[in-house]
């Protein structure tokens, strides 16, 4: 039947079709168990490293920064509680807009915070924390906590952050911390991790940068399974950091406070020091500036009033300020002197008011002069001309060199950075610089601390802590690093005769206590810590030949900028010394010599402080077991 | 033997006879699929019930029901509503392709009180119903000729062309290949498949020369290359190729996937739930699964080659084929070998339209297969 042979030949193709096609299937099916093979059994390590990368991520944990305190334990740099705000946008009620509205009704909220945070908002992922406000006010902080019921999305937090609670006092020394910059980045060596922190605070001056690494801790780890936008799930792991070492200094902070109170109107430098250890009790520097300003980020306004002061209150003058010794340096004159054999302490020279070198006329300071003057009575008035003389018979080579050995033109190594090395000339630099031989006349200005000698406050302390203790002692601000003690050598003795030593001293002593000595008006009368020391002006402008002639204007009279510089090395007590100081004033010559009161009343202080029985808070090693 | 006694036999069969008629065993197998499909639903909820598992037991037992339901329904009342089916489901995508244009944007679905009807799924059931139906009133061998090649091909295009409009390329793909696959078993002469290959080919190549517009291509190369745009147009591929790597050869465990639990996978519970399954069950899970509908799909050939009527043949082919399509162009995709299309994967995706579909399907192959010794007439039912 043809329709029966139609029907078999239409089953037969669609048979041989289907088979053709269940071959089809069957290749597919091959394809993909193929492909599932390569996928899970070839490949499957590597994607499931990329799967382990997917959800594991490593959170770094900021360790508590390590404090700064003062030989007595009082706390110079804290980690203080920063009460902060934080507002999550995916849980607040109605959009941040409208959370923020209702938050200002609580807090503070002036409209820069409020752009910042919508601008924020807008940019970040909505289940993580936008900050909105830091260093809260207690009051406002506790009164926040108690409307948290009606402020969804609202997160109160406890962080850290870096607190000075002497402001400007130790500006210089401690210096501060500020967010990491690009610069700070690229010199890092250590590769520590924190440094990429969001947040992060590193030291950038004074003790906070020499002993950042040690200060800053190491930090701890979290490692977190997250999902894929980025929320943590759960935390897998966790090694905890460790909390920065605690630093304690040699600065005694009530006195370095005194100190700072008295010169903060002045542009000056000034240390205190003991003059056996080293150990600076205050080192101070003014103007000068709120370090707890750098923390939260300076403000144009703020940085246009550091950097436009002409007090400088950036320069650390202390260490960095250039200051001619004026007459402190004829101590140094004195003693070169001494020891070359040139003088005894009785060698006598005239002073007529002026000594005539060739054609030049070298001045005193007094006009009429002092008549004959010896050693003794040279160092008690300051006599120039006395000077003039000596220099002339020391010659400019030995005058350098006793110079160096007593701690000027080279920097004291002191652990803060920015430290500057002064300079003390000599011939051959001369002859280097200006092509030109040298002068007489130059080793006689040398010779009273003028001319092309430079030196920093703090040098000027280890000048009169080395000619009170006979010792070559350097100056130091860490005594401790967490419970280690900073190791250091025992200085060396002066190679200075004994003898020669004990003259500058008395002549010292005689300045600051005898009738006519230059700092006999503001001697310490009690007389168990009575001072000795050294008054110094040192000349700013060039004086002409008609002034002098008609009588040299006073620097009271004179504008601000033109009056001469006031400094003072001193030392006390008189006859056991115990502390050495240093003060320069700039343009702070004044008739008052504000400089000499206050080395009187810093180094009282600080002896008085001593024999209170006060025991420093640090690790008495054997060299403290001196005090 | 004559074709009266097999329709006079088949009006008297009891409601009791077609159900013990039924393959149990392919409903078993069915639903173990499933079954694996809860699980990993289960788990993609992060170990609930809700919100998919739950939903989709409910939907499979009716989908059961609907199964059972249609298998006895006799093949003939099915061949009767072919063309009426095939003229509804045009009606309807017309008139979603209508609604969407008219405003209410672009949409895919009608609102029938609490279901959401998604014409071109109905479309894929009413195509094959359809054309099975020409087909099967054809002489042997008269689909070659120009006339009947060129109803068949529109029948096929109509809707396909219909369907890209929405734009829905996986389905639209899924009806072409669907159709043409029927057309190729019905024995379409092989001096046209050749040329249509060819002219397709050529199509493809002038299209990606001249008619692609460059971020079209773009999505075409990321595709081939996902690594270079890891997070953008790549992650969907780069990330699914991570599950399933990452599972090795016997899985993370279930409950274990990390890529599905984080999120890392997208779409885990609909598109991208055979990555999922090769994350917790491994290389040896995941070829099992594939062996299971391997194994349906073999059902599917022979019951196909039981039937004595070639509508019979035709129907259950196109189901079968059409299951094959869903499990192919879903593998291809999730493994990285063609661009992301929306195909889910068949009984295992989440999503109600697609597995009544299926459902809808194997109730359609089952009354082929209970209804396989029933001689159908050539261009009636001879029911309705």
């Amino acid at each position: 039947m043809a329709l029966e042979e139609k029907h078999k030949s239409r089953y037969g193709t669609f048979s041989r079709r289907a088979l053709l096609l269940s071959g089809g299937m069957t290749a597919v099916f091959g394809l993909l168990a193929g492909r599932l093979y390569q996928l899970q059994v070839l490949d499957g390590d590597r994607y499931l490293t990329q799967a382990e990368d997917n959800r594991i991520n490593l959170r770094l944990l900021t360790p508590p920064r390590g404090r700064i305190l003062d030989r007595f334990g009082t706390p110079l740099a804290n980690s203080r509680r920063n009460y902060r705000v934080l507002m999550v946008p995916e849980q607040t009620r109605g959009g941040v807009k409208a959370a923020l509205d209702t938050l200002a009704q609580v807090i503070p909220l002036n409209d820069r915070v409020r752009a910042r945070v919508l601008k924020e908002a807008v940019g970040g992922k909505s289940f993580l924390p936008i900050v909105v406000a830091e260093n809260l006010e207690w009051d406002d902080f506790a009164r926040l906590n108690l409307e948290l019921p009606y402020l969804p999305g609202v997160q109160p937090d406890v962080g850290e952050t870096r607190d000075y609670p002497y402001t400007e006092e130790l500006a210089h020394v401690l210096g501060y911390v500020a967010a990491v910059s690009p610069d700070d980045k690229a010199r890092d060596e250590t590769g520590d991790p924190l440094l990429d922190l969001p947040g992060f605070r590193l030291g950038k001056r004074g003790i906070e940068k020499t002993y950042d690494e040690k200060i800053r801790g190491h930090a701890g780890a979290s490692r977190v399974e997250v999902n894929a936008y980025g929320r943590v799930i759960r935390e897998l792991e966790r090694v905890p950091g460790r909390s920065g070492e605690d630093v304690y200094l040699t600065i005694d902070r009530e006195l370095q406070s005194f100190m700072y109170q008295r010169l903060k109107d002045d542009s000056a430098g000034a240390a205190v020091m003991d003059v056996e250890t080293g150990d600076l009790l205050a080192l101070v520097s003014t103007p000068g500036f709120d370090p707890n300003a750098f923390n939260v980020g300076v403000t144009p306004d703020q940085w246009k009033d550091l950097t436009g002061n002409d007090h400088k209150p950036l320069v650390n003058k202390a260490l960095a300020g250039f200051y001619p010794p004026g007459s402190t340096f004829k101590t140094v004159t004195a003693l070169a002197a001494l020891e070359a054999g040139v003088i005894t302490p009785d060698t006598i020279f005239n002073c007529s008011g002026a000594f005539s070198l060739g054609s030049h006329a070298f001045h005193c300071w007094k006009k009429g002069g002092h008549g004959p003057v010896d050693l003794r009575q040279g160092l008690k008035v300051s006599c120039d001309c006395y000077f003039y003389q000596v220099a002339l018979k020391v010659g400019i080579d030995a005058l350098q060199a006793s110079a160096r050995k007593l701690g000027l033109g080279a920097p004291t190594g002191i652990e803060i950075p920015g430290e500057r090395s002064g300079f003390i000339p000599t011939p051959e630099w001369k002859r280097k610089t200006f092509k030109e031989p040298w002068q007489l006349g130059e080793t006689l200005v040398a010779g009273i601390g003028q001319g092309y000698i430079l030196t920093t406050p703090l040098q000027l302390c280890v000048l009169a802590a080395r000619l009170a203790g006979g010792m070559q002692v350097n100056p130091r601000l860490v005594h401790s690093v967490g419970a280690e003690t900073v190791a250091r050598g025992n200085p060396e003795p002066l190679p200075f005769a004994p003898v020669s030593l004990a003259a500058v001293r008395e002549a010292m002593v005689a300045t600051a206590n005898e009738p006519g000595g230059t700092a006999y008006a503001w001697r310490i009368t009690e007389a168990p810590f009575a001072m000795a020391g050294k008054t110094g002006t040192a000349q700013v402008r060039v004086i002409s030949a008609e002034e002098r002639a008609t009588g040299i204007r006073s620097n009271e009279s004179l504008p601000w900028k033109l009056r001469d510089h006031g400094l003072f090395i001193g030392f006390a007590p008189a006859d056991k010394p115990r502390y050495a100081c240093a003060i320069v004033i700039e343009h702070g010559g004044l008739n008052s010599h504000p400089n000499v009161q206050l080395a009187r009343d810093a180094l009282l202080l600080a002896q008085k402080r001593d024999i209170l029985g006060r025991r420093p808070a640090y690790p008495v090693t054997a060299a403290d077991a001196r005090l | 033997m004559s074709t009266h006694s097999y329709s006079r036999e088949a009006r008297i069969v009891p409601i009791r006879q077609k159900l013990a008629d039924i393959d149990w065993v392919l409903v078993g197998l069915i639903g173990l699929i499933a079954s694996a499909g809860f699980a990993t639903l289960y788990s993609a909820a992060g170990g609930s019930f809700s919100p998919w598992a739950g939903p989709q037991m409910v939907r499979f037992a009716v989908g059961l029901l609907l199964l059972g339901a249609i298998a006895c329904v006799d093949l003939r009342v099915w061949m009767g509503l072919a063309y009426p089916a095939y003229a509804v489901s045009m009606v309807l995508l017309v008139a979603v392709e209508i609604a969407g244009h008219v405003g209410l944007g672009a949409q895919r679905w009608i609102e029938l009180g609490p279901l959401q009807l998604q014409p071109s799924e109905l479309m894929k059931i009413a195509l094959i119903l359809a054309l099975a139906r020409y087909l099967h009133g054809l002489e042997p061998g008269a689909i070659s000729r120009p006339f009947h090649l060129m109803v068949a091909a529109g029948m096929i295009a109509a809707p396909v062309v219909l369907v890209l409009m929405q734009p829905n390329l996986g389905t639209a793909m899924l009806l072409a290949l669907c159709g043409g696959m029927l057309l190729f078993l019905a024995g379409l002469s092989w001096y046209w498949i050749a040329p249509a290959v060819g002219a397709v080919a050529i199509a493809a190549s002038t299209a990606w020369e001249f008619v692609l517009h460059d971020y079209q291509k773009a999505r075409v190369m990321t595709f081939l290359n996902p690594d270079s745009d890891a997070l953008g147009a790549g992650w969907n591929i780069t990330q699914a190729k991570i599950a399933l790597g990452s599972g090795g050869i016997i899985g993370k465990g279930f409950l274990g996937g990390t890529q599905s639990r984080l999120n890392f996978l997208p779409e885990k519970q609909t598109d991208f739930v055979l990555p999922m399954i090769g994350e917790e069950f491994g290389f040896l899970g995941t070829v099992a699964l594939l062996g299971l509908f391997a194994i349906v799909i073999a059902y599917g050939i022979g019951i196909a080659m039981r039937s004595r009527s070639q509508f019979g043949r035709l129907l259950a082919m196109g189901i079968t084929v059409n299951f094959f399509l869903y499990i192919m162009i879903n593998g291809l995709m999730v493994m990285g070998l063609i661009p992301v299309v929306g195909i889910p994967m068949p009984l295992i995706s989440y999503g109600g339209s697609a597995m009544m579909t299926v459902m809808f399907g194997f109730g359609l192959l089952m009354s082929a297969h209970v209804h396989r010794r029933i001689d159908v007439p050539r261009h009636s039912s001879g029911i309705i």
